[in-house]
């Protein structure tokens, strides 16, 4: 009997998934699996354009490149954000909705405009480097474009807010009672925060950072107009190579090497931080 | 175990005219309780009665508007909650629940640099006055509700405080569970002596557990006393009513008789004579309290001695509850009363409709002056 229920419980949810499976079957399955043909397939099933990727130092550099530029943008989000995220959480609902608006607000102008105006800002006599040298901070203008620090500015920036969202959304879940039971066993601020309010808000930590170290991935235009010749990353080796040396076999083999690895990082994120077993019982 | 409870008598608490506001709104006004060390004292009140906001003055969780609260004569205001050293124990049970059993009992201990081999010690007393030895390693989600605030409360009890704060902590289980638990927390209080101060809008648990209990209602205390106190005495109709139940009859004091006593006559003519709760003159529209258990039935009436009030009536209303029954007897022009007879006289129920004499002592027979429009 219960078993019956349960069945017909499956298939409603079943039901309601349907329309979204069938999208992503159709337009994101299939052409997924049609890259992972193209970069194998070549009038016979080969591996070569892999071994070419692992033998040319180029790829791997720019990979490892892309790697540690989104290490470095989700660490940079993550300090941003979590502060910002706490006081979101922890205000009066009136004031936190505000912020909210303002920390939404971006996503209504294209990333291509937003990026253009970080490069007027920073640029060598961008208001930043103005502003910093009236202050006397440093008496010629500082690089912040076309390099690096650049592409890692524009990035956060991007990204900010998917980092806020999330852990925001793990924080408003955090009973404030707790922080005060522990106010009431004798912790201090601190030692509420860091003993209590700080480990419960872990899983948003995890998701995240996970969210925006992969989103920083697959990210193009902003190290495209805001980095420099050095600061190539995956994605835009992978354009280069349908836009221009149309070798969409090698881009398709790239493609499925960065989805590998990202996959890959993902499942040793998650087995590191655990984080099915937080508020699972440890048997 | 008893010496390694180890809790040296609890503190006085004593709240000297505290008052709060919110802007115009004024949650707790005036209010003056001294509790004796090592006793159980109850806040009773309705919801917004300010019994939950008066313990979080003492908590440090709310700052008074005026006033001051006295541990042991200490005045609190400078202290924040985590300098109080008063133990809490929350409605929502507020368990940590990424730590195990263990480290929630703990985290006092943690917090104050307890030893590691103290804390052992500490730590299985605590959980075996609750009686939760062997759930040391479990987390919160695999405990049930009545467990959950078992961990609360020796978590609570763990660093030995000298007061006990509880904000309506049975409130989230169910009846059986509840009164178990009642009986248990009574059982912990008397053992460890702590001074407990409890917070309820429930009366019956009110009744059950504490030394002494104020009832509250409007931000302002109504009545203290003992449990007996403010059932057979209520100072006012509001603790008559909130306190268990009552019969009421508006009335007119007619002429005062002897120990304050006071003969009254209803708009429907009864005539009947109570003790009077305040100071009442002739005249005066007043309304009588008494308790659906102290009526008997006229047959019954000789263990009331003489001079006790009667009236006559016909039952409209049996409805039997397990116990008891619970009988409305139309009095005509004067209303209707309720009374309740234990069912050990199975054989006697009466049918509705019947006709009833009833008596009921002046003792039982309360009346408080009445507000009239």
């Amino acid at each position: 009997m219960k078993e019956t229920v349960e069945g017909r419980e499956a298939r409603r949810y079943l039901s309601a998934l349907a329309p979204a499976l069938v999208v992503l079957a159709a337009l994101f399955v299939y052409p997924l699996l049609g890259i992972v043909h193209r970069s194998v397939y070549k009038g016979g099933y080969t591996l070569d354009l892999y071994r070419q990727i692992f033998r040319v130092p180029v790829y791997l550099q720019v990979l490892l490149a892309t790697f540690k530029v989104s290490a470095l943008v989700t660490l940079v989000c993550l300090v941003l954000g979590y502060p910002l995220a706490y006081v979101l959480a922890t205000r009066r609902p009136r004031t936190a909705q505000l912020l909210m608006i303002i920390v939404v607000l971006p996503f209504f102008t294209s990333i291509i405009v937003r990026t253009y105006a970080w490069m007027v800002l920073l640029g060598r006599n961008g208001i930043v480097n103005q502003y910093l040298m009236m202050l006397g901070l440093t008496s010629t203008p500082m690089a912040l474009l076309y390099n690096q620090a650049g592409v890692i500015i524009g990035m956060s920036y991007v990204l900010l807010p998917y980092m806020v969202l999330t852990v925001y959304s793990v924080m408003r879940g955090i009973d404030p009672g707790l922080v005060r039971a522990a106010h009431s066993l004798g912790a201090s601020r601190l030692q509420a925060f860091r003993r209590v309010f700080l480990p419960l808000s872990l899983p948003g930590i995890a998701g995240g950072t996970l969210l925006v170290f992969i989103l920083s991935l697959g990210f193009f235009i902003t190290p495209a107009l805001m980095g420099g010749p050095g600061d190539v990353m995956i994605a835009m080796l992978i354009e280069r190579e349908v836009e221009i040396t149309l070798n969409w076999s090698f881009a398709s083999a790239l493609a499925v090497v960065l989805l590998a690895l990202t996959l890959l990082g993902f499942a040793g994120y998650n087995r590191l931080l655990r984080l099915d077993r937080v508020f699972e019982g440890r048997g | 175990m008893a010496a390694a409870e180890g809790i040296d008598g609890g503190a006085e608490v004593r709240l000297h005219e505290l008052t709060k506001t919110y802007g115009s709104v004024v949650a707790v006004c005036d209010v003056s309780v001294t509790v004796a060390p090592g006793s159980f004292f109850t806040l009773l009140g309705p919801s917004g009665s300010g019994k939950t906001t008066t313990l979080m003055m003492v908590a440090g969780f709310a700052s008074p508007t005026s006033g001051e609260v006295f541990v042991d004569g200490r005045p609190m205001a400078a202290l924040p909650p985590q300098k109080r050293h008063l133990g809490m124990v929350f409605q929502s049970y507020a368990v940590f629940p990424h730590l195990t059993v263990f480290d929630n009992v703990a985290f006092p201990l943690q917090i104050r640099k307890t030893s590691r081999l103290e804390t052992l010690h500490r730590v299985a007393d605590a959980l075996e006055l609750v009686r939760l030895t062997g759930y040391e390693r479990r987390l919160p989600r695999q405990l049930s509700g009545g467990e959950q605030q078992r961990v609360a409360l020796a978590r609570a009890l763990v660093f030995r405080p000298r007061v006990l704060l509880m904000d309506e902590p049975l409130g989230a289980l169910d009846k059986k569970l509840r009164a178990h638990m009642q009986l248990e927390l009574k059982h912990i209080q008397q053992r460890l002596h702590v001074t407990v101060l409890y917070v309820t809008h429930d009366q019956e648990e009110a009744l059950t557990m504490s030394d002494r209990v104020a009832v509250m209602q409007g931000g302002r205390i109504e009545q203290v006393g003992t449990p007996a106190e403010l059932y057979d005495r209520p100072a006012s109709r509001f603790v008559a009513d909130f306190l268990g139940e009552s019969n009421f009859l508006d009335a007119v004091a007619v002429s005062t008789e002897r120990d304050g006593r006071w003969r009254c006559r209803a708009a429907g003519g009864l005539e009947f004579i109570g003790v009077g709760a305040a100071a009442l003159a002739a005249g005066q529209a007043v309304t009588a309290a008494v308790r659906p258990e102290k009526l008997v039935l006229a047959e019954d009436a000789a263990a009331l001695g003489a001079g006790a009030n009667a009236c006559k009536g016909l039952v409209e209303e049996a409805i039997y509850v397990g116990d008891v029954t619970r009988y409305r007897v139309g009095l005509g022009a004067d209303g209707a009363l309720i009374i309740k007879m234990p069912n050990r006289f199975a054989a006697r129920s009466l049918a509705s409709g019947a006709a009833v004499a009833l008596a009921w002592s002046p003792d039982d027979t309360r009346v408080f002056p009445r507000a009239t429009a």
